[in-house]
């Protein structure tokens, strides 16, 4: 965890106290709506179509419990009793009061916690890998890099009226769990010959123009991360497009000058100020690791006996096999907490869900939790000799649907029941298609598939990576669906391809069955994933299956 | 627009003098285009020049005069436009510009402490009652993340001074 | 004066206008008296361009009480009650169409 100290407590009480004054300006008409906007995005508040939204960030995904039950506090104080984890490791309440937002935002700055960063065109919350400092993959704990420049980015002054919205993602595993190729930067942790450092990627993203990200250099020493950031965002900032919001984010920036002439920019603000005040040294990068208190890790070893004997239970050892991955410390596991039960909205929990959960984390699991962006939640260190019992108090909770990574760990943007901009309903659509999908028997079968719906082009579902892609689009006032094959957020990202027209709400389930069939059948055997299979057949074969039967 | 310089509020002695008049006897305001044409004669006479600079041109052109310019006024033709954040802190940190650096425009209350700290000193305001609420605003935080040229302390440089000396 | 946008209103039948309102976000529809109710039953009724362009100037001076107005289709029944037409307003107008999390079911 990190732990913040006075400084960041101090600013953060300052924060709360410059948005009342703003709140308070709004409502006496001093602000106008123009010009208030902006800033309460800026504290990560959107009006939708029922009430207004506050995100909050949870910077890399890390929670304490006690942060886990301040969320639920705001849910049952300030809420409806729940909340949204979305995927870019913020959680959104939907029915939130502009008059009580200042109160809220002081309880949850009392728990360190904030919406700064997760709207408006500035530097956003910074994501990682969900299994940060716990999975054996890793060459380092990116979280380290992830609040270096969390520091280094919250209300900069010379990037919070960017051209747009600005994401960075970072990993530090060779199994891309942060879609860093789809972000604005995508920071890849990895080690020259005996230095930490970052390959980088920029230009990556969805919405309208989806883009699969540049590496604009392979290696980048870990002291000059900073500068280097600087000098990415500066040249952004003057040269992004500011004519044509659709056109603003960075990716169209390099799309039109080309990766080599934004490079070549990039490199030569970067000379100019890569010894300045921004050169981090060990010194500075190991007081941030202070920060970071390490679990006081039991000493333990692999397969405890209570492990063991629990694996006699099909149900434990069905979630066990799902749920749990390996460990960098021996004797404990990651778990990973399904938010996608069948039938129930993806990605949402109840303030007694959150309760539950931070109160499992702190009997089981060193008081950590995680956020992950497929909607999830994770407890990152958990000793294996309590797996069984952890498990059945999730159970008690509705939350050990053993579904990770299969057709029914839908990710899906809140759509039309909730959002201004959307086309479509998602929520309805993901709760159908768990429905379908329930036979735990069945989805184990046809195994890893990524299901990724967005009610809108804006693709806050990340539908053009999903194994299966679905967007909402509208004609005539009905609801219709696109559904793209093929598509990764991986290491290996790539966008999916358009099946063919799009179709009515309520043939979408059948499609994507009819697709899963298609894979079972034509797979050359259960070692081959739905993923691959795609690869290898392309999508001819699903597409004449998918609409014969209209 | 009043213009508030270093917190406090002053006349403007500048004249914007547009691109196809004489220049009148008094210090003045050019445009980017007349500065670059007619520079040396600019500076020749016996006032101070100024220039109001557009948000997007490169502001290291100015670098032949940074020394001798008086005033350089950026432009923020919407709040919600920051290229002139960086323009300014081009102009301080990397030109080392000493001079009055103006923000113009749509100079909002929200944004004074962002431009304090990019380097600007003076700010021509748009609405009036937020010229009382200078001070307040540039000194509503105490603590700050990043470096500029402002020269504030940062927490990386503060934490770690602070845990050499402990 | 009004905006290219708004100039180019097309009106095709009954039409309110709605909005924010900005204290909480709630839905609210502009009333004949100017004001603003979050009933749409209360709501203005109007049938012209030129008639939805001057309610449309009345909703859009008072964004001190409501933010975002816009025009929406309604049917009117025979006894005079409003319906909204499109998904998006009866979602607006009766919430979400899945059960909210925690709700008894
Ligand atoms: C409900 C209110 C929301 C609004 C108004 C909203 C708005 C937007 C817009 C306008 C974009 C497109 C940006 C662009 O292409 O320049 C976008 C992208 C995105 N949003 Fe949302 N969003 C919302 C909710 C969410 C939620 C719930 C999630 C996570 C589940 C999310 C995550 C993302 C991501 C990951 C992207 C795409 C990646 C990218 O930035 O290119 N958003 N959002
Ligand atoms: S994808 Fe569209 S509908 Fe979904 S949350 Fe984003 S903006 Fe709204």
């Amino acid at each position: 965890m990190y732990i913040y100290d006075e400084f960041d407590r101090t600013f953060l009480q300052e924060r709360v106290d410059e948005f009342r004054d703003q709140v308070k300006r709004r409502l006496d008409g001093e602000l106008n709506e123009e010009e208030f906007k902006p800033l309460r995005l800026m504290n990560g508040v959107y009006l939708q179509l029922h009430a207004y939204m506050l995100r909050i960030a949870i910077p890399y995904g890390t929670l304490s419990s006690d942060q886990m039950r301040a969320l639920a506090h705001v849910a049952r104080r300030y809420d409806r009793g729940y909340g949204h984890f979305t995927t870019r490791q913020n959680i959104q309440f939907n029915w939130i009061k502009l008059e009580e937002l200042p109160d809220a935002m002081a309880d949850l700055a009392r728990a360190g916690m904030h919406g700064l960063q997760t709207s408006g065109n500035c530097i956003r919350n910074t994501t990682t890998d969900q299994w940060a400092n716990a999975t054996p993959e890793e060459i380092e704990d990116p979280r380290l890099y992830a609040e270096i420049i969390r520091q280094w980015s919250t209300l900069h002054p010379e990037f919070t009226y960017l051209p747009r919205k600005f994401k960075i993602a970072i990993t530090a595993a060779k199994h891309d769990r942060a879609a860093i190729r789809v972000h604005d930067i995508g920071l890849r942790l990895h080690r020259k010959d005996g230095v930490t450092g970052f390959e980088v990627i920029v230009g990556g993203g969805l919405g309208r123009t989806p883009f699969v990200g540049k590496t604009i250099r392979e290696f980048l020493p870990r002291h000059d991360l900073l500068s280097y950031l600087e000098a990415i965002l500066r040249t952004y900032n003057a040269g992004g497009r500011r004519d044509n919001i659709y056109k603003a984010r960075i990716k169209i920036q390099v799309h039109e000058i080309g990766t080599e002439e934004f490079t070549r920019r990039v490199e030569a603000e970067w000379a100019q100020i890569k010894d300045g005040a921004l050169a981090l040294d060990d010194a500075a990068i190991d007081a941030i690791r202070a920060h970071f208190k390490e679990p006081d890790f039991e000493a333990l070893t692999d397969g405890p006996a209570e492990l063991e004997a629990a694996k006699t239970n099909p149900d434990f050892a069905r979630w066990y096999a799902n749920s749990v991955a390996p460990h960098r410390k021996g004797g404990h596991a990651i778990v990973t907490i399904s938010l996608k039960p069948v039938g129930a909205p993806p990605g949402d929990a109840t303030a007694d869900q959150m309760d539950a959960v931070a109160d499992l984390a702190d009997q089981y699991a060193y008081g950590e939790i995680r956020v992950a962006h497929e909607q999830n939640l994770t407890l990152p260190h958990v000793r294996q000799k309590d797996l069984f019992t952890l498990w059945q108090a999730l159970d008690a909770q509705g939350l050990a649907t053993p579904n990770i990574g299969l057709i029914s760990d839908i990710i899906a943007c809140p759509g039309l029941d909730y959002c201004a901009l959307a086309n479509a309903r998602s929520i309805p659509l993901a709760q159908d298609l768990t429905k379908r999908f329930a036979d735990l028997d069945r989805i184990a079968d046809i195994g890893r598939v990524h299901l990724n719906i967005s009610g809108c082009i804006n693709a806050c579902g990340h539908h053009h990576v999903g194994h299966i892609g679905i967007l909402g689009v509208e004609k005539q006032d009905q609801e219709f669906y696109q559904i793209t094959l093929g598509g990764k957020a991986n290491h290996k990202a790539k966008l999916g391809e358009l099946l063919g027209p799009a179709v009515p709400e309520n043939e979408v389930v059948n499609v994507v069955e009819r697709i899963l069939d298609t894979y079972v059948e034509l797979r050359t055997s259960k070692q081959e994933t739905f993923i691959a299979a795609v690869q290898r057949l392309g999508i001819e074969p699903f597409k004449e299956r998918a609409y014969a039967a209209r | 627009m009043p213009l508030v310089k270093n917190g406090k509020p002053v006349a403007d002695a500048f004249v914007a003098v547009a691109d196809e008049d004489t220049l009148p006897d008094a210090p003045v305001l050019v445009s980017a285009t007349r500065l670059l044409a007619e520079g040396e004669a600019l500076f020749a006479r016996n006032h101070p020049v100024g220039v109001i600079w557009p948000n997007d041109k490169d502001v290291l052109l100015l670098e032949p005069f940074v020394d001798r310019l008086a005033v350089v006024a950026l432009i923020f033709p919407k709040f919600r436009d920051g290229r002139a954040y960086s323009q300014a802190r081009l102009l301080r940190e990397r030109l080392g510009f000493k001079g009055e650096l103006r923000a113009t425009g749509n100079v909002l209350r929200d944004q004074f402490l962002l431009m304090v700290r990019c380097g600007f000193d003076a700010l021509e305001i748009v609405k009036e009652g937020d010229v009382a609420a200078v001070e307040k605003e540039i000194h509503s935080y105490s603590v700050f993340y990043q470096p500029t040229g402002d020269g504030r302390p940062v927490p990386l440089r503060a934490r770690l001074a602070a845990a050499r000396g402990a | 004066m009004t905006s290219p946008l708004q100039q180019k209103l097309k009106i095709t039948g009954p039409t309110v206008i709605t909005a924010n309102r900005l204290t909480d976000g709630v839905v609210v529809w502009l009333t004949a008296e100017s004001g603003w109710s979050d009933t749409l039953s209360r709501a203005a009724v109007v049938s012209t361009p030129d008639d939805a362009l001057r309610l449309l100037g009345i909703a859009n001076a008072d964004e001190n009480h409501a933010v975002g107005a816009y025009p929406a289709r309604v049917t009117v029944a025979d006894d005079g009650s409003l319906a909204p037409v499109n998904l998006r307003e009866r979602i607006r107008v009766g919430g979400p169409t899945v059960a909210l999390p925690g709700a008894a079911a």
